[in-house]
């Protein structure tokens, strides 16, 4: 019976496992070969040893696309987690509405990422054409350049970033919260816990798990980050002066427009290297504590 | 019964299909999908399917952004197109990766593709051999809003001819809100649009200089010429104030929206541009210097034979490839998508030159240069990065210039075979 069963187990897992090995994991190890090649598309690959890293670390506008990957992953995953957090916590206590709330906030998840660039850069064009420039402009504040700037493009681009994401973060931070037993909260209450405490001692540890999991996919979200930039600055990809070039980016023009394919594999082996260390070292901050 | 019907009917479907395929040669055309060029080519292809009916084609067509990927892929997987559509600026690459083969001299002879077709085809010749021919070429020209012109008080019969009558005409049609906001703009600056090649073969000449030497292998425009030149482009937003970089996102976009008064374009916005209907625009010539010297920038996508057709396949892309680049084929090409012809008698009739659109067009093909890139998107970037240092880091002309220059040399270089 029960040989039975694990046939009929590895029988089912079999269908994914060559499936994943096929299309996942072979040009994955694959990609590690390429990056020690020249290879170009059209000539057959040549090994060349480390050249690609080296040429890649002396480069100056992948320090720059490094530096810009890690501002969207350091300044976008916290802020990202904190908004949709507070947005949950008092969601969850809304009644009025509590659908249709939930709802607006979930609709730019399902908006196509190109769709909403295009709007966004309307709304960051200076005024009269511009919406936020021309609500500044009433309250008297200056215009701003936005997109059109070396400081503010990044900041601007991460921002809408922010907000799509963020209907999925509140869901998921909701199911978290729904899923804390009321009787503790009960308990609390009798024992005469303040509100604060009951967060602080109650809410954020039972809420752990769904933290963990929304920090790593956050964070390797915006490691990955690309239809967002891209979309924004289609006529100056990743600019201005490549300013907001995130390493997806960089590593996409490189494959596809410059046909470097080893140089762009041995980008990618360092962005995969970049996901595995953070991903590896939130899991350790955020471990259980035995 | 109905089982003895439906295998006769079979065998009668297979037996054709057998006789068709004894007959008939299919060859394989591939472009890029804009739907006025696959409808030009679909009526192509039916025109020369009357004439050979032994021959069939088969079009392909991939999104723009794929093409270049596919075709380099399809190679790879040993299955390509017999004839393809390329960039000029592609054939570097697709030569040396052997995608291609040179032109049969024997259908297609040196001297009458010099003799018939405009300057610029030499492009496509590497060494002794030609390995594409263009159906249609595209150029560049100045493009203006008549509705604004008359309300600036400009005549819009009489366009700017020069630079400084360009800079004057955008100053007088550019306008602003009470607290200073661009409303209208005298000309779009989109160093992502045209203007890149605006600059290059043609600001970089009208000043003096020259934009590379060493047939396009060496950065020439690190003189005080190319400063000149880039300091005339960026002063047009820093100091005469007719424009702004990245207002209402393209320059397109902006003249379409009637934004802005006049925007640089070429051929391949006619068709975006007709469906206009809130005013009446108007085509003239790339403005002049002041000396009269005159510049253009040409580009076109040719259509070569692949390098592994051989046998009755070769024979039969060589005639489709023939009929393609006929003077016919090139007015059934300039009616429906809008580009004009390649060869030199099919674009100049009177009847061409005359057009109040493709005359201007025309007449800068006379003039035209084609710069040999080696990697377009590439040296666009930079020249866009060179305005944008002036314009947003504040950088000098003169360092951003120099930074640009060796940084264009660079990416040449690494390109070059090794």
């Amino acid at each position: 019976m029960r040989t039975k069963r694990l046939v009929w187990v590895w029988s089912f897992l079999a269908l994914p496992i060559l499936f994943y090995s096929v299309i996942r994991f072979y040009p994955t190890i694959e990609a590690f070969w390429l990056s020690l090649t020249n290879w170009d598309l059209l000539k057959p690959p040549q090994f060349i040893g480390l050249a690609n890293y080296e040429k890649l670390f002396a480069d100056p506008q992948f320090w720059k696309v490094f530096k810009n990957t890690f501002a969207y992953l350091v300044v976008g995953t916290p802020i990202s987690l904190l908004l949709s957090f507070v947005i949950a916590y008092h969601l969850d206590r809304v009644r009025f509405m509590h659908g249709l709330i939930r709802g607006l906030y979930f609709l730019p998840y399902l908006t196509t990422a190109a769709a909403m660039a295009w709007v966004w850069r309307w709304f960051y064009q200076p005024a009269p054409i511009g919406v936020i420039n021309n609500a500044l402009g009433t309250i008297g504040i200056p215009q701003q350049p936005f997109i059109r700037s070396v400081d503010q493009a990044l900041p601007s681009i991460m921002v809408t970033a922010i907000w799509a994401g963020l209907g999925f973060q509140i869901i998921i931070f909701m199911a978290g919260l729904r899923s804390i037993p009321n009787t503790f909260y009960e308990a609390a209450r009798i024992d005469g816990l303040g509100e604060w405490a009951i967060l602080r001692k109650i809410t954020l540890p039972l809420l752990k798990p769904t933290t963990v999991f929304l920090v790593v996919f956050s964070s390797i979200g915006f490691l990955r980050i690309f239809d967002q930039v891209y979309n924004m600055t289609t006529n100056d990809p990743g600019g201005p002066l490549g300013s907001t070039k995130p390493l997806v980016l960089m590593i996409y023009q490189t494959a596809f427009s410059s046909y470097a394919m080893g140089y762009a594999a041995a980008q990618t082996v360092v962005l995969f290297t970049i996901l595995l260390c953070v991903s590896l070292l939130q899991l350790w901050i955020l471990r259980e504590k035995k | 019964m109905r089982k003895a019907t439906l295998f006769a009917g079979l065998i009668a479907g297979f037996s054709t299909l057998a006789l068709n395929a004894a007959q008939a040669v299919e060859i394989e055309y591939w472009q890029y999908v804009f739907d006025t060029r696959v409808k030009a080519m679909d009526q192509l292809i039916e025109n020369f399917e009357k004439a050979n009916p032994d021959i069939t084609v088969k079009q392909t067509t991939f999104p723009y952004a794929d093409y270049q990927t596919r075709v380099i892929a399809a190679k790879m997987g040993g299955q390509g197109p017999d004839v393809m559509q390329l960039f000029y600026g592609w054939l570097d690459k697709f030569v040396a990766g052997g995608l291609l083969q040179p032109l049969p001299a024997d259908a297609f002879p040196h001297d009458k593709i010099e003799s018939d077709f405009f300057p610029i085809v030499s492009a496509m010749k590497r060494g002794d051999d030609y390995y594409g021919l263009p159906t249609a070429v595209r150029s560049l020209a100045l493009f203006y809003n008549k509705k604004l012109f008359t309300e600036a008080g400009l005549d819009p019969a009489n366009p700017p001819k020069t630079l400084d009558e360009f800079v004057a005409a955008a100053e007088k049609l550019t306008k602003r809100d009470a607290s200073g906001n661009l409303i209208v703009a005298g000309s779009t600056l989109d160093m992502g649009g045209q203007d890149h090649q605006w600059w290059r073969e043609v600001l970089v000449r009208q000043f003096g200089g020259e934009p590379y030497t060493d047939n396009d292998r060496k950065v020439a425009y690190n003189t005080e010429a190319g400063e000149k030149a880039l300091k005339f482009y960026t002063d047009l937003q820093t100091e005469k104030k007719i424009g702004q970089v990245g207002f209402m996102d393209e320059g397109q976009a902006a003249f379409r929206a009637g934004m802005a008064g006049m925007t640089i374009d070429g051929t391949f916005r006619l068709g975006a541009f007709k469906s206009i209907e809130g005013f009446e625009w108007g085509v003239t010539e790339l403005p002049a210097n002041a000396e009269g010297v005159r510049s253009n920038y040409a580009s076109y996508f040719a259509n070569g034979i692949s390098a592994t057709t051989s046998g009755e396949k070769l024979e039969a892309s060589k005639k489709f490839l023939a009929y393609i680049s006929s003077p016919e084929a090139m007015d059934v090409w300039l009616k429906t998508v809008g580009e004009l012809p390649a060869r030199r008698t099919a674009a100049m009739t009177e009847g061409n030159l005359a057009d109040p659109i493709y005359g201007p067009f025309l007449k800068g093909l006379e003039y035209a240069r084609t710069t040999m890139f080696v990697d377009e998107a590439a040296q666009r970037q930079n020249t866009i990065d060179m305005a944008n240092r002036i314009l947003l880091e504040g950088q000098s002309v003169k360092d951003s210039l120099a930074q640009g220059a060796a940084a264009e040399q660079a990416i040449i270089d690494a390109a070059a075979p090794k």
